[in-house]
């Protein structure tokens, strides 16, 4: 059958269906108005992958808010959301204006979702309602939002990066202590590096592991990835050495595995466990090394080694300050159920449960102190938060500084796999190239 | 007497139409009713279209011309318009944005070569192959159809623990069993992992191209290939003179939807190397949602898809008229 053209009555009518169906888009885009949270007895909470995988997570949650429903007769939906995912999810929410009430973000989001104006801002005023700021350790609500503003979340679970050793790999290689400073670290590494094992695992193809580390070398070099002002500094001679340093560990000093180039699922964890690589800096893994077969017993955790001398502030910092944040959606019709949530979790009581059944360290003043949070690994981790652990860039342009210098610093990674030299110039290219990506 | 007036007053007698209703109800015109009630009955799948498929369309090129960054996804209303500002970064081939898409667009243009025409080869091959019955035919072509049944996840993601460097079963055939090369090699990092992405894509897609063209072969009658074998033609000559030109309609279509699917692929790429894509095996699909998710600058991604469906609209504008042409010399 052949088509006329269309009459114009009905050309017209279907240009004005199609101009008033985009404003419709438009205007459902702009939010505002929608049902997220549902009525004033229902609250939405979306819960971040804290445990082995997501099934952890909800054995560990479902009682828990399970107790919230009983106390205060509001109704919880929450899910799990996994980490790939979960960034994604908020920026939709954030543009469709139907999101949750109360979420968990990872806390060097904070200050770029803080800039997208879609979480609910933490003035004292709001603080009061669950029980006031004091509450919190300084250097947990130092990852809370840019300086001078009001915090965008609530600290919830608090890490920090730690040395874990493999002690039967160690005792083999007639090693007493675990290394203090870079360069001993290399120097055991290259007697644990043999037949096929390594001194070290690092997870190279990790845009968000790379750029912690990167940001924890280039302090130690003296440098900062943003100025005083906010402006990204990525390729400073600083950075080059930072990230070189690290990259090198592979390229050069070859105590890494090659293969460690495309490890992107945590496969370092499994590689300590199994003892073919004796060593990685990871954020609170105990938890993680027992669910892959190892006894308490079998690993050790020492502070990450500096430079020289001891973890401290400036140039000896060894740490990000690492963690999750608890936010409540700005769009939410029911603030009030949301408040009562972020107090409940951040209670006494479910600080002590939660954390403890996470392998985390409490946010919380008083429960960060409780005798039951100080297993050899927490003790280690404490004295980091507490001593030489600084908050990442707490600036609007944050997850993008992650995603480039963690991408350039996986193509050095690749290109160090592959045999090619990893030289200053070469690092100081994929850094001006992070660089020049970065918004103005 | 059922006389109705048109808008412009002309006054008609509408022929075969029902008697004349008692009471006066509301009844279209009748200009309408002969040349536009299929339009009427039309009318719901075009509004549907429209919101499924222009809408968005149109709210993307929107899109392209604002600056739609972190600061303004909460209420794009107040996001400013920067004209082609976004265009402008994205084809200046001098700067790292413009210079990483170009390269890209042409990875994806070789990678799409590569993978449609081996997929095509492949499905015509084996549909050649399976045209004459024998024993156990059902289930070889149930059994080459299987890549294409896999959910794109699961099969993709064994590809991905396949091609690993340290256990990868790729590797274990390639090094430790055949010994073929000197080293390990990498698939999912450097270069090699183009030739990772053609083989990944072209085992998904072959078996479409199978599938089509067993179909078609069907088509063609017997008759044909009974008189050439007659006049003495050998196999060859059979594919060459009579199945190649009878599936032409066929191919016409095939080969530009493997094209477009190819081109547009997301889902390979990014299940094989996750976010970040290495250089060689970056494909356009995966860059852009990379360029948008990585800056939070929807306006630039925009402006890259924008980009993306021109040059998509004028290859299937420039090939359905020239392929038209020869089939039609052909005939």
């Amino acid at each position: 059958m052949r088509i006329p053209h269309l009459s114009a009555p009905l050309r017209a009518t279907g240009a004005a269906t199609a101009a008033v169906l985009a404003l419709g888009l438009l205007a459902a885009c702009g939010g505002g108005d929608d049902d997220a949270g549902g009525g004033g007895k229902t609250i939405t909470y979306w819960a971040s992958n804290q445990g082995a995988d997501l099934s952890v997570d909800r054995k560990v949650l479902a009682p828990e808010i399970a107790k919230f429903e009983q106390q205060t007769g509001i109704k919880v939906k929450w899910e799990v959301v996994p980490w790939t995912d979960l960034l994604k999810r908020i920026l939709g929410a954030a543009t469709s204006g139907q999101g949750p009430d109360v979420l968990n973000i990872g806390n060097t989001w904070s200050a770029s979702l803080q800039a997208t104006g879609a979480l609910q801002e933490w003035d004292d005023a709001t603080f009061a309602k669950i029980g006031g700021r004091e509450r919190f350790l300084p250097s947990a609500l130092g990852s809370t939002g840019a300086q001078g503003k009001p915090p965008a979340a609530v600290p919830l679970y608090s890490l920090a990066y730690g040395l874990y050793y493999n002690k039967k790999r160690f005792a083999d290689a007639g090693i007493k202590k675990p290394p203090a400073t870079w360069s001993e670290l290399v120097e055991v590494s290259r007697k644990l590096t043999t037949g096929g094992k390594y001194g070290l695992a690092v997870e190279g193809a990790n845009n968000a592991e790379n750029a912690h580390h990167a940001f924890v070398f280039t302090k130690q070099h003296g440098g900062d990835f943003f100025d005083a002002a906010g402006k990204p500094t990525l390729d400073s001679p600083q950075a080059v050495a930072g990230v070189k340093q690290y990259v090198d560990f592979l390229a050069s000093q070859k105590i890494a595995a090659p293969g460690n180039a495309e490890y992107v699922q945590n496969e370092t964890i499994r590689d300590v466990a199994t003892g073919k690589a004796a060593m990685m800096v990871w954020q609170a893994a105990g938890r993680a090394l027992q669910e892959r077969g190892m006894k308490p017993d079998e690993y050790g955790v020492a502070p990450v080694p500096v430079q020289s001398g001891a973890p401290g502030s400036g140039a000896n910092v060894n740490s990000i300050v690492a963690g999750i944040n608890i936010a409540v959606f700005k769009n939410t019709r029911n603030l009030d159920g949301a408040l009562k949530f972020v107090q409940f979790m951040t209670g006494d009581a479910e600080q002590k449960a939660l954390n403890t059944a996470y392998g985390s360290m409490p946010p919380v003043k008083a429960v960060s102190e409780d005798p039951s949070f100080g297993t050899p690994e927490q003790a280690v981790l404490r004295k980091t938060l507490a001593e030489s652990a600084a908050p990442m860039p707490q600036v609007p342009n944050e997850s993008q500084f992650e995603e480039l210098v963690g991408t350039a610093m996986k193509k050095l990674f690749a290109d160090a796999a592959a045999g090619r030299q990893v030289t200053e110039e070469t690092v100081r290219q994929r850094l001006t190239e992070a660089q020049q990506q970065m918004p103005k | 007497m059922t006389t109705t007036t048109t808008p412009s007053g002309v006054r008609r007698d509408g022929p075969g139409s029902a008697p004349p209703p008692r009471r006066r109800r509301f009844r279209l015109p009748d200009r309408i009713r002969r040349g536009g009630l299929p339009y009427l009955f039309l009318l719901p799948a075009l509004l549907l279209e429209l919101l499924v498929h222009i809408g968005p369309m149109l709210v993307g090129i929107l899109m392209s011309f604002k600056e739609l960054t972190q600061f303004y996804i909460r209420d794009w209303g107040r996001a400013p318009w920067v004209g082609l500002d976004n265009f402008r970064l994205t084809v200046d081939v001098n700067a790292p944005v413009g210079a990483a898409l170009l390269r890209s667009f042409a990875v994806t243009c070789a990678f799409t070569v590569l993978a449609v025409g081996l997929s095509w080869l492949l499905g015509a091959a084996a549909a050649i192959l399976t045209q004459d019955s024998f024993r156990g035919r059902g289930w070889l072509r149930a059994l080459f159809l299987t890549p294409y049944a896999l959910p794109a996840y699961a099969s993709v993601i064994v590809w991905a623990f396949m091609f690993q460097h340290d256990n990868g079963l790729v590797n274990h055939v390639v090094h430790d069993q055949l010994g073929l090369t000197g080293q390990r090699p990498f698939w999912l990092i450097g270069d090699n992992s183009f030739v990772a992405l053609v083989t990944v894509s072209v085992w998904r897609t072959w078996p479409f191209a199978f599938l089509i063209l067993t179909a078609g072969l069907q088509n063609i009658p017997r008759d044909l290939y009974e008189a050439s074998a007659i006049d003495g033609a050998g196999v060859w000559r059979q594919i060459r003179a009579i199945t190649l030109p009878s599936l032409a309609p066929i191919n016409q279509v095939l080969v530009l939807v493997l094209f477009l699917w190819t081109f547009n692929d997301f889902n390979v790429p990014y299940v094989l190397f996750g976010k970040s894509a290495p250089e060689a095996g970056d494909l356009i699909a995966v860059h852009i949602y990379q360029s948008s998710f990585v800056t939070w600058n929807f306006g630039t991604g925009s402006a890259m898809s924008v980009l993306l469906l021109l040059f998509l609209l004028l290859v299937t504008a420039v090939y359905l008229p020239v392929t038209a042409k020869w089939r039609g010399r052909d005939a």
